[in-house]
């Protein structure tokens, strides 16, 4: 028997292949392009190489920022993650609260991110915003405009309230989707509430936390307009993390080749760092049927 | 091992029950005898999964008592009670090799290292998963995964009971054979008392001493697979045991006589104080053709290899009945009923028949 070859389906292919390449391919091209290219004005460029490679991977400035973004991403998901699987433990499986409780969860993600940002601006300043006003008033010195570590700590609260939700929802997708016959195991069994959690609950949770993992990696990773809109990057350059520092280098300084070899780099952090993560939890889900 | 005695048991799932249709289980009062082989067989909603929870602990019935061995067990904890059970669908820990699966209950219990590993042994080699003992459970197939559930029954060798909610549901057809032979032999060396719950009256019939049936939440009848088929106390029980289910006629009662339509069938006894409307009960089994009786007109006939089918219409009623392969069908039928097959029913329940004085 012969095989027929039907070329027809490339029609169906091809838009999307010119789609992507509009709002993906080429764009990251013209950057790879930038990238080995020093540009003067009148459109006038020079290759070199990998000029702009080494002097960002060899520049105090980008290991600092890489530096602070890795603490960052590394806190807040130290933070979001337990608090958002310990939320989602307490919320209700059946009933009328359920619904509540997703409403309740999901407004801080419906809220614009400058908002976000806006709002926690607002209300930590510390002569009139609540949470300042109430810092001070019962002694501590608080002053996230001036303080580097007071700055650190209204930008990871701001990001858990914003954020931990979505690990939440996520989190209770994975537990109300256990059936019951599970937790009726579990007490014939005679197991702990720590051994249900351990063997029943985490097991079949393990999927879609790896999701909010990688999301919350991710969206942490690249976030930009809540401490753009919060601290600007300061006191100084305490909170400027790397996308906060990219804008300064390409739209500041309009350093156009340093700043494509950086996105690049950025990019290629974010990639490895998501592939090697998803690679290791995904490791043993090939075996058989779950 | 225990003796299970359910005493006026009734539960609904609502919290302020008022009428009888409230109530999953109506009124329970049974006795699981110690090492016996239940069966618990009705259709979907009868109650046979409340009944088997409440023995088990993971439901507190609204009223009655629950004794095990005569003590009272009802406000216990279904840890306390020391009962196992098997679910409709596999439940293994998927983390969890075979193994450690055995070794869960036990863990849980406190029971020594070395204690664990010689009951797990022994229930590995019992089960015939010793082979698989240090694969990880979640890439196992249905029954293998079904046989570990099983398995962590049978490890805790002091269980009260064992009970099975259609534990067969997900297995394959010919995997479903095996275990449940496996499950008679089992219970045949170490006598546990087991109380399975199905809806599958081959099941059933097959895996139990005794069959305990029921409908809209009471128990129907308890019987050998051998009384529920002869003498249904139910005519649920006619209607649901047996393929196809018993054959039921309205009649009237007048002394040895049941009065149906204008013909009149002669019964094999008197019925005390029944009068007038009534049902009368015969298995296709029973129903004979042939030159004499009640006239027929064939509807269509079902072909099943070594028996067959014939549904007959008599007096604009439906009427079933099985005949060997080579046996003709006349062409003008009547129809009898054998008198050792005649059963009838006064509201549904069944009336014995007094030998004709």
């Amino acid at each position: 028997m012969t095989k027929t070859w039907n070329n027809k389906a490339w029609f169906f292919v091809l838009p999307v292949l010119a789609l992507v390449a509009f709002n993906a391919l080429i764009p990251l091209m013209t950057v790879v392009n930038y990238s080995v290219q020093e540009s003067f004005g009148g459109n006038v460029f020079f290759f070199e190489g990998t000029k702009w490679y080494s002097q960002v991977l060899n520049s105090e400035r980008f290991r600092a920022a890489l530096g602070r973004q890795l603490i960052f991403t590394f806190t807040i998901l130290a933070i979001e993650v337990p608090l958002g699987v310990l939320i989602a433990l307490c919320m209700p499986r059946r009933g009328v609260w359920v619904s509540v409780c997703l409403v309740l969860m999901a407004l801080p993600l419906l809220i614009p991110w400058n908002v976000v940002g806006a709002i926690w601006n607002i209300f930590a300043l510390p002569d009139l915003g609540l949470l300042g006003r109430v810092l001070n008033g019962i002694g501590f010195d608080y002053n996230f405009t001036r303080q580097a570590g007071d700055a650190w700590f209204t930008l990871i609260v701001m990001d858990v309230w914003h954020w931990t939700s979505l690990v939440v929802l996520l989190a209770y997708a994975g537990l109300i989707s256990i059936p019951d016959a599970y937790y009726q195991a579990a007490k014939i069994d005679g197991a702990s509430r720590w051994a249900v959690f351990r063997h029943i609950q985490l097991p079949k949770m393990k999927r879609v936390l790896t999701i909010a993992i990688l999301l919350r990696f991710m969206d942490s990773f690249m976030i930009y307009t809540e401490p753009f809109v919060l601290t600007g990057g300061g006191p100084g350059n305490s909170t400027t993390v790397l996308s906060i520092d990219l804008v300064k280098i390409a739209l500041g300084q309009f350093d156009l080749g340093q700043a494509a070899a950086m996105s690049i780099i950025y990019f290629l952090i974010v990639l490895v760092f998501s592939w090697v993560f998803y690679t290791v939890m995904m490791r043993n889900e090939g075996e058989g049927q779950s | 091992m225990a003796r299970i005695d359910l005493s006026a048991i009734r539960h609904s799932y609502m919290p302020r029950p008022s009428v009888e249709a409230d109530y999953a289980l109506k009124q329970v009062d049974h006795s699981f005898l110690d090492g016996g082989a239940y069966a618990l067989l009705g259709p979907s909603g009868c109650g046979k999964t409340t009944l088997l929870n409440i023995i088990s602990g993971l439901l507190h019935p609204s009223e009655g008592r629950l004794l095990f061995d005569g003590r009272d067990v009802t406000d216990l904890t279904t840890q306390e009670r020391n009962i196992a059970q098997v679910f409709q669908f596999p439940v293994v820990y998927d983390t969890m090799t075979v193994y450690e699966n055995l070794a869960f209950p036990l863990r849980n219990r406190g029971v020594p290292r070395d204690e664990i590993d010689r009951q797990v042994r022994e229930t590995l080699a019992l089960t015939d998963l010793a082979a698989v003992a240090q694969r990880r459970a979640r890439g196992l197939t249905a029954d293998l995964k079904q046989k570990i559930a099983l398995g962590r029954g049978l490890v805790r060798s002091d269980v009260n009971a064992i009970l099975f909610d259609e534990p067969l549901t997900v297995i394959d057809p010919h995997m479903k054979w095996q275990l449940r032979s496996e499950l008679r032999k089992l219970h045949r060396r170490f006598g546990f008392t087991m109380v399975y719950v199905t809806h599958d009256q081959t099941e059933a019939l097959t895996f139990a001493d005794t069959v305990v049936v029921m409908y809209e939440g009471e128990i129907v009848q308890i019987g050998t697979p051998d009384e529920l088929f002869e003498r249904p106390a139910h005519t649920f029980v006619g209607y649901f045991i047996g393929s196809p289910g018993m054959n039921l006629l309205p009649v009237e009662v007048e002394g040895v006589q049941a009065r149906f339509g204008a013909h009149a069938i002669a019964l094999p006894g008197a019925v005390r104080d029944v009068k007038g409307p009534a049902e009368l009960g015969v298995r296709p089994e029973y129903v004979r053709l042939g030159a004499a009786g009640l006239p027929a007109q064939v509807r269509r006939v079902e072909d099943l290899g070594r028996r067959k089918v014939v549904w007959l219409l008599v007096e604009g009623q439906e009427l079933a009945a099985v005949l060997g392969e080579d046996e003709g069908l006349p062409t003008e039928p009547r129809v009898t009923f054998a008198p050792e097959g005649i059963n009838l029913y006064v509201a549904s329940r069944r009336r014995a028949l007094e030998a004709a004085a």
